[in-house]
């Protein structure tokens, strides 16, 4: 799976268990728009440090948070090459 | 308040209350009617009547029949776990102002002690004829287990060591998983004792298979451990030949789960959990079959044990408790009215208190506190966990997050697929967040094949 589907199924799988509406997710969807709040995001980064094995916001002084739904898939990215 | 028996531990032993009573090691049984007029110190416990002795041995039965000979002799008895880092030996020998040595490790181990009087140990009785009377009042004194840094002495003797014991079943023999240089262990040792009973005693490594093996050759009817101690036990298949009238879980939380676990087990078996520190002593005990505790036990004045409640942490006072640490530089134990606090923290919900947690052991997770040990017991309500461990992880969102670690049952024996261990992952999931708040709830579930636990029998915390 890519990175960015990883990321999309991880975000609906924690929206549907914390019961948050989900906005139409794109790569300009603006995070804080999504629906999702600040813990379901803190669940998302863990999530994701298990099955793409990175944190890039924890090993890198140089990420600044993303805004868009792309950026967040991006710092990914970028992480894993 | 019940009066101590001001009887030294040897005078329990002696005419018929010897007859028939044992301690059970690997290696075969003592008989403690030979101890009345015999020796296990090479006839050598006259030369420490008032001394204050360091007890370090290798043999846990070897300390057992130390200490009946010590007590009511020595000034001051300093009991070594087994685990007792040799590197903080000097600093517990300096605090328990020790000036002798009573062990049974070789010369070049007990050398660099720089020890003057060393008596050797046994865990074999050799006659005298008549052994010596102790009518001292010796200190008994304890390490606590704190994971870092040099153990603290813990103030005891045999009246507040004794004072949770009152009248017991007829002949018990008792059997723990605890090593009896902890309190835990001790008080099974001295209820053995004091209670006309004998005692199987546990050997560190000994497979837990050939322990409870052991334990049913001897006839164990009272059998005691952590919650730890016995799931470990229960995942024996010779669990199934011991028959304990009476199973008692101490020195961990003993949730739902464990508790429903050991009642259907053990169907003919009484099933109690007991609150009990090395510095506040026994607490309580409760054995209606439930988690937690009534309210009703919290009082003060007019009751056995005073217990109060202050900022959520449990305090207890009582005839049980520590008289304090012993050495230089150590915080003071009891606050001005007498109570130890206990740093064990409750919540009562209903007519009932429930222990949720550790006063330092608390995740923050973007402000909000969460106790590991209430996040365990949500996840142990799932069917299929065994153990599980919850523990912080760093997050760059809220500062940290909850994860846990997750032994299945069989975990050790099958093989777990991917596919169950997702769908089991979504229940546990599903379970946390029907008993917690969400910011409770685990971030992210490892699935292992087991947890480690400390030599105390509690499982390690520390990451």
């Amino acid at each position: 799976m890519s990175i960015k589907l990883t990321v999309i199924s991880e975000i609906e799988r924690i929206a549907g268990e914390h019961r948050k509406k989900l906005a139409p997710l794109d790569e300009k969807s603006v995070l804080m728009d999504t629906g999702l709040d600040s813990l379901c995001f803190a669940v998302l980064v863990a999530r994701l440090e298990d099955s793409l094995g990175v944190d890039p916001f924890s090993t890198s002084d140089n990420v600044s948070f993303p805004v868009t739904l792309g950026d967040f898939v991006r710092v990914y990215e970028d992480a894993a090459t | 308040m019940l009066q101590p028996d001001a009887r030294a531990l040897r005078q329990h032993l002696k005419g018929p209350h010897g007859a028939g009573r044992y301690f059970w090691g690997v290696q075969g049984g003592v008989a403690l009617a030979d101890l009345a007029i015999g020796t296990s110190l090479g006839g050598r416990a006259q030369e420490l009547a008032g001394r204050s002795v360091l007890l370090w041995t290798r043999d846990q039965c070897a300390a057992a029949l130390a200490l009946i000979e010590l007590d009511g002799l020595a000034r001051r008895i300093v009991l070594c776990p087994p685990d007792t880092d040799v590197a903080h030996l000097p600093q517990i020998i300096a605090d328990g102002e020790i000036d002798a040595l009573v062990s049974d490790r070789d010369a070049s181990e007990v050398a660099p002690l720089g020890i003057a009087l060393h008596v050797g140990a046994s865990a074999a009785i050799t006659p005298i004829g008549r052994a010596p009377d102790g009518t001292r009042r010796t200190e008994w004194l304890l390490l606590t287990s704190g994971t870092t840094g040099a153990p603290k002495l813990v103030g005891h003797d045999l009246a507040s060591l004794t004072a949770p014991i009152g009248p017991g079943p007829d002949r018990p023999v008792w059997g723990t998983f605890y090593d009896i240089r902890r309190y835990g262990g001790l008080q099974i040792f001295l209820r053995a004792v004091i209670g006309g009973g004998s005692l199987i005693l546990s050997s560190a490594g000994e497979p837990v298979g050939e322990h409870l093996r052991r334990l049913a050759a001897r006839g164990v009817t009272h059998l005691s451990g952590t919650p730890s101690h016995w799931r470990r036990a229960l995942m024996s298949p010779a669990a199934r030949m011991v028959a304990p009238r009476y199973v008692r879980l101490s020195g961990e939380i003993a949730d739902q789960t464990i508790l429903d676990h050991l009642r259907a087990f053990f169907p003919q078996a009484a099933v109690g959990h007991a609150y009990a520190s090395t510095e506040a002593g026994v607490g309580f005990e409760v054995n209606d079959g439930l988690e937690g505790f009534p309210a009703t036990l919290i009082g003060v004045g007019g009751r056995e044990v005073d217990i109060k409640i202050e900022d959520g942490s449990l305090q207890l006072r009582s005839a049980r408790t520590a008289s304090g640490y012993v050495g230089r530089g150590h915080p003071a134990l009891l606050d001005a009215d007498g109570f130890v606090d206990t740093g064990d923290m409750v919540e009562l919900r209903g007519a009932r208190y429930y222990f949720i947690g550790r006063k330092g052991g608390i995740i923050n997770v973007g402000g909000h506190k969460v106790h590991p040990e209430e996040v365990e017991a949500a996840i142990n309500r799932h069917p299929d966990v065994w153990a599980s461990l919850a523990r912080p992880r760093r997050n760059p969102i809220t500062g940290a997050v909850v994860v846990a670690d997750v032994v299945l049952k069989g975990a050790s024996d099958e093989v777990v697929t991917f596919a169950h261990a997702a769908e089991v992952e979504r229940e546990i999931i599903a379970i946390c967040r029907r008993h917690l708040v969400p910011h409770k709830v685990p971030a992210a579930i490892r699935f292992v094949p087991s947890l480690d636990v400390a030599p105390s029998g509690k499982i390690l915390r520390h990451a």
